[in-house]
């Protein structure tokens, strides 16, 4: 007797666990809740066409020719931005993009949670938490070669180059710091021309565009023969200025 | 042939002897349990991350005495940083790194690094499991990528089994090396001077220890801090006129720290000669005369130091007999410190 009543109350719990789980998974496909993922390219520009390292020609603002030799950037802290106005904070977002290396600039963000988003917002460079928190690993692993070993913290821009105008005949520009006036943390917010849609079986292909140049135009046109080679510091901070606009929509595929 | 029997069961039991004694040796067991001494402050460095482990402890300290951390596999830590000195290294002014280049500072002691919450003399590293990165890709230091050191630990058997120990997992990576490094150096607690002693009613002071004590309350205290002896900020005591090292100004550009260096720490002051960050300085007599008759002006010239610190040679006396008693001789003989 006992048995049986046991067995009964076992079967009952059983069937209502199914029902219970049943009754969620369709909540979930009718309103399409389940994450997805956004699928982001970062596309390197320059003067109309993709940047190219060592060969390609440029002029910066001030009419100086230059090549670039090596291009890099750290970009972290990525939100999406829903359509109520609320954001979704994509969790140890770090991300190393570098020129030289192919599929850098893709970034994949998964298991983002179904919704309308309407924009990107993530830091050029690394927040001031993980500058100074000892040992980090992956993106910010230091045998990138994005930390700065005598004077701890991050590039966040490492753009090197050659130029006739330098004095040296070569361009240093190794933008990072997190303190005080010569902090060069930037907050980067791509707004986007259509919606993002985000749910079971839509991974969306959000496509940005990373005008290089701009980190030597705008506000402050950097003038080679006078500033070449920057480790940080005030000289840094200009440069800072300049990248916060680097960054804007292209596209969206479904 | 009886003979070459007993010949051969001897040399089989001799070389079972080795073996074990070097067991033993890879066996002995630590203690790694790190200890906050009575009245110090709770220590900067407690990553929960990174719990000191016996594995781990052990790993660091390999890690500290290899030459492979190098370019051409010559300069270890160990070799500016030498245990007798507290860690400092003896008689050289500045670094004597590879290829026989000199650095421009002077190696500083190693303890108590727990408690610092910045390292090198101008406090330009932030973090304690970062700070090996800066002599080793030091160009006068041991000038290797850090890329590189991974390879060569990647490529040692032994490195492999150790960091399974330490970590569970063979897969070596710069941050897993960073986190035993920081596990040997944060357990480098030097706290059992006879000043130490003193303060825990252990011990007395001499009458000449006793009134050089009170002259360094009075006149030092107020940068060499206790319980520390040091309060980790940066001064410029007065050395210079003009700087050929910008100390702190290096790091944050402003002209207010031009000519700044952090306050090195007085305990085991007495075993780690030269002195200042350019050891321009042989003794502790030098020391304290600079701070009688020495000290020239300058725009960040610290207000403490000023107008000199006046010392009679009574006085000068009785406060090197104090600086003597902060020196740790169990901490320059702990066995667990010792290159492997």
């Amino acid at each position: 007797m006992n048995n049986t009543l046991l067995r009964l109350s076992a079967f009952a719990m059983l069937v209502s666990c199914t029902l219970i789980s049943c009754d969620k998974d369709d909540d979930s496909n009718s309103n399409n809740t389940e994450p997805g993922t956004v699928n982001i390219e970062f596309k390197n520009r320059a003067a109309g066409n993709n940047l190219e390292l060592n060969t390609t020609t440029y002029s910066n603002a001030m009419g100086q020719d230059f090549k670039f030799t090596k291009f890099r950037y750290i970009l972290s802290n990525f939100r999406l931005k829903k359509s109520d106005g609320t954001y979704y904070n994509v969790p140890e977002s770090y991300y190393l993009i570098d020129e030289a290396v192919s599929n850098s600039e893709k970034v994949n963000l998964t298991n983002v949670p179904a919704g309308t988003y309407t924009a990107l917002e993530f830091i050029i460079g690394v927040d001031s938490a993980r500058n100074t928190s000892g040992a980090q690993t992956g993106a910010l692993d230091p045998t990138t070669g994005m930390f700065w070993t005598w004077n701890s913290g991050y590039i966040f821009v490492m753009m090197e180059g050659l130029a006739a105008s330098s004095p040296s005949g070569d361009l240093t520009f190794h933008i990072g710091g997190y303190k005080g006036a010569n902090n060069c943390i930037r907050t980067s917010t791509v707004n986007f021309s259509s919606n993002l849609n985000v749910g079971k079986d839509k991974s969306p292909e959000l496509e940005i565009d990373v005008n290089v140049l701009e980190m030597f135009k705008a506000p402050n046109a950097i003038d080679f023969t006078t500033l070449s080679n920057t480790m940080g510091g005030p000289t840094s901070v200009l440069v800072a200025d300049n990248y916060i606009d680097m960054f804007t929509f292209n596209s969206i595929t479904d | 042939m009886q003979n070459m029997s007993s010949l051969y069961v001897l040399c089989l039991t001799f070389i079972t002897l080795c073996f074990a004694a070097c067991k033993d040796n890879e066996n002995e067991s630590i203690d790694v349990t790190f200890k906050v001494p009575a009245g110090w402050p709770a220590p900067v460095y407690n990553n929960p991350a990174n719990p000191i482990t016996e594995a781990g402890f052990k790993l660091g300290r390999k890690l500290f005495y290899d030459p492979q951390l190098s370019r051409d596999n010559t300069v270890s830590c160990g070799s500016c940083h030498q245990q007798f000195a507290a860690f400092a290294n003896l008689d050289h002014k500045v670094s004597h790194g590879i290829d026989n280049l000199l650095g421009t500072r002077n190696a500083p002691p190693m303890f108590n690094l727990a408690w610092h919450p910045t390292f090198m003399w101008d406090g330009g590293v932030n973090h304690i499991e970062v700070m090996p990165l800066a002599p080793i890709g030091n160009p006068v230091e041991m000038d290797e990528q850090i890329d590189n050191v991974i390879a060569k630990l990647r490529a040692d058997n032994e490195y492999r089994f150790m960091f399974k120990e330490a970590f569970g997992t063979d897969s070596i990576n710069s941050q897993k090396m960073l986190l035993a490094f920081a596990q040997f150096m944060s357990l480098m607690v030097s706290a059992n001077s006879k000043y130490d002693k003193v303060m825990d009613g252990q011990a007395i002071f001499s009458s000449e220890e006793a009134s050089g004590y009170s002259f360094f309350k009075k006149h030092c205290n107020g940068c060499h801090t206790e319980p520390l002896m040091t309060n980790f900020t940066y001064r410029n005591n007065g050395l210079d006129n003009t700087f050929a090292d910008l100390g702190r100004g290096l790091i944050t550009q402003q002209p207010n720290d031009m000519g700044l260096f952090k306050v090195p720490s007085l305990r085991n002051i007495a075993l780690s000669k030269p002195y200042m960050h350019d050891g321009r300085f042989q003794t502790l007599e030098a020391c304290i005369e600079h701070y009688n008759s020495g000290i020239k002006s300058s725009a960040t010239v610290d207000s403490l130091v000023a107008s000199g610190i006046a010392i009679s040679t009574q006085e000068k006396t009785a406060l090197i007999s104090f600086l003597n008693t902060l020196t740790d001789s169990t901490f320059i003989t702990d066995k667990r410190f010792i290159e492997q």
